[in-house]
This record gives structure tokens, sequence and C-alpha cells, in this order.
């Protein structure tokens, strides 16, 4: 169904979107309070954490522009030789400024 | 060795403070696409006090971006609510992640510290545990300067968005990437970790090319967790 965006509908929208978002956020919570911690629902979850970073990064860096993969590329350098997240950062953005304007 | 779960689930003012400063650095740059969306929405026809509202309580960049796109006079309201689910699902195994030091909260501390979890704070918490340490309060505070970041973002780019026209073009579309990658390789690395990740990584990519869109991340991120069953974790490693 299509609403009207002008007036009530764009806030009713809104709203709804919010509710989405607070499902999400507290969904997963609520699903595992029904769930027995035992040590292989802990050995998935481990794995699950980092897997989540993963999967986000990854079609990032296939279909991203070259810019992107730099900056992916001096991320994961810096932080291996640095071991501090924000200069990782930083240097990554940077990398990626620099390739778009050249 | 790690210290027992009890000890890491600590949430205290001192904890939450912390977290809120650590996270201010990141959410510096966050404003800068807090302003996109603010100049993107407001050129959209949204009226500037829904602009903000949005910001404030949605609080989920990506899909308050992919709501934009799919925006008009008339506005197809169940594809926009499956769109912000389908985008914003990663946010359930987030919550499943943390629920082993959230079960020690009270549920109204439980729930009220999952308002405001995105990736930037959800990462740093989860890192934070992994060194043995408490991670609520970057979860709570980290996700207040978050949040408040972004609503202030929101409001500039409503207000003087045209100082920032292009974020892609200074490297600001890299903001989040960039910090999760530092999250990854920053982390725990051995070779069941490194196995996982192979395996998340191309069942994401799978799943990005050939499964409906905005699926990849639960799709990678189960499959990396049903690979961590079937990998055991060597004794020794504990």
């Amino acid at each position: 169904m299509n609403i009207e965006t002008t007036g009530f509908g764009a806030l009713l929208i809104i709203l709804l979107m919010a509710l989405v978002t607070l499902a999400t956020r507290w969904g997963g919570v609520f699903v595992m309070s029904y769930v027995p911690i035992s040590y292989r629902v802990k050995q998935f979850i481990n794995a699950m954490s980092g897997s989540v970073l993963v999967a986000i990064l990854t079609p990032m860096a296939i279909s991203g522009d070259n810019g992107a993969r730099l900056a992916l590329l001096v991320t994961a350098v810096v932080t291996l030789l640095l071991k501090k997240p924000l200069p990782a950062i930083l240097a990554g953005i940077l990398t990626a400024a620099l390739w778009r304007y050249f | 060795m790690e210290q027992p779960d009890k000890e890491l689930h600590q949430l205290n003012w001192p904890l939450v403070w912390a977290g809120y400063k650590q996270l201010v650095p990141l959410s510096t740059l966050v404003i800068a696409f807090g302003a996109a969306f603010g100049l993107a929405a407001s050129q959209t026809g949204i009226s500037d006090p829904l602009i903000l509202a949005m910001s404030t309580l949605v609080f989920a960049g990506a899909s308050q971006f992919a709501a934009l796109e799919l925006w008009g006079p008339e506005a197809p309201l169940f594809t926009i609510l499956i769109t912000v689910f389908a985008i914003n699902a990663r946010h359930l195994l987030m919550g499943a992640t943390l629920y082993p030091w959230l079960r020690h909260l009270p549920p109204g501390k439980r729930y009220g510290t999952m308002l405001l979890a995105s990736d930037a704070n959800w990462a740093l918490a989860m890192q934070a545990f992994s060194r043995g340490q408490p991670g609520l309060g970057l979860l709570l505070g980290g996700g207040l300067t978050l949040w408040s970041f972004w609503i202030v973002g929101t409001w500039a780019g409503i207000y003087f968005g045209s100082a920032i026209q292009d974020p892609k073009s200074l490297g600001l579309d890299m903001v989040m990437g960039c910090f999760l990658l530092a999250m990854v390789v920053g982390g725990e690395k051995n070779l069941r970790m490194l196995l996982i990740w192979i395996v998340a990584a191309a069942a994401s990519l799978l799943a990005f090319w050939y499964l409906p869109e905005n699926s990849h991340v639960v799709v990678g991120a189960l499959a990396g967790g049903i690979a961590g069953l079937i990998i055991r974790e060597q004794k020794h490693e504990h």
C-alpha cells in the first residue's frame, strides 16, 4: 500500500521505521533469553560476532571503487603495524580521499 | 585468562562516561554522514522536523538513506519497512552475540542498553569483552555519542548542507568500513578464526550476488557461526 507523505503520513512512516529498527535491536536479545548458553552456543556466538564484520566488509571491498579498496588495505596494514584503530581509520580515509582527488 | 562472565557485565556511570568519550573521535566523522543525510532528505522534500525525527528515532544510517530512495509524494509503506528490516537485521545477531553478558542485567537495563546499538559501539564492546574487560559501558556510552552526533550532523546538513556536497570525494564514505576493518584486524587472530572468516566472506559474497538485496550480512554471519561450531576450538587455546 502507498501512503501520502504530505502531512501525517510521513510521520507514520518514520514511527513505523523506528519500531522495525527497535525490533531488530531487541529481537536478538529476546530470542536468546530462551536459548540455554551451552558451550556450543558460545562457540557459535563467538564465531558469529567476527563474521558479522567480515560479512559487512567483503561486499564493500568487492563492489567499491579502487579508492575504497585502497582505504581498506591501508587500514588493515596500519592496524597491524600500530595496533591503534584511530590512526588506521584516518589513514584509510585519507587514502580514499587522495585516490579520488588525483 | 578471561575473567568470569559475571564481572564483565558491569554497567555503571564511570563506564558509560568512559565509553562516551572513547567514541567521540569516530563520532566526529559520523557528523559528516549525518550532514549528508540531512541534505539529501531536505532535497527529497521532507520537512525539517521530520528529518530530525527520523535521525532521532531510527538512528540507522543505511536504512534512512534507503528510505529516502523509496520516498515520494506517495511512499510504498511495506517496501520501506521490509527494506529497513533487511538492512537492520544484523542487529538481531549483534544482540544475540551480546546476550552472554546482557543476561546478567535486569530487563530494563538490558533492553535500555540495546536501544542505541549500532555497528561501531557493538564492535568496540565485543572487542573489550574478548580482552576480558567490561564492554557494556562502551555499548551504551558510545551509543549515546554516536546518536547525539548523528542528530547534530543531520541538523547541520539541513541548514548548512551545501558546505558538504560530496562526502564521498573526501573519503568519508569509508569511515565505517575502515573502522570495522580495524576492529577485525585488531582482534583475535588464529587459524580457526581465519577459516571462519573465509567462510563468512564467501557466504556473504554469494548472498550479495545471488540472494535478495541486503541479506548478505545475515547470511555471512550465520555461515561463520556454523563454521565456528564445526571447526572446534583447540583445548589449549583456552
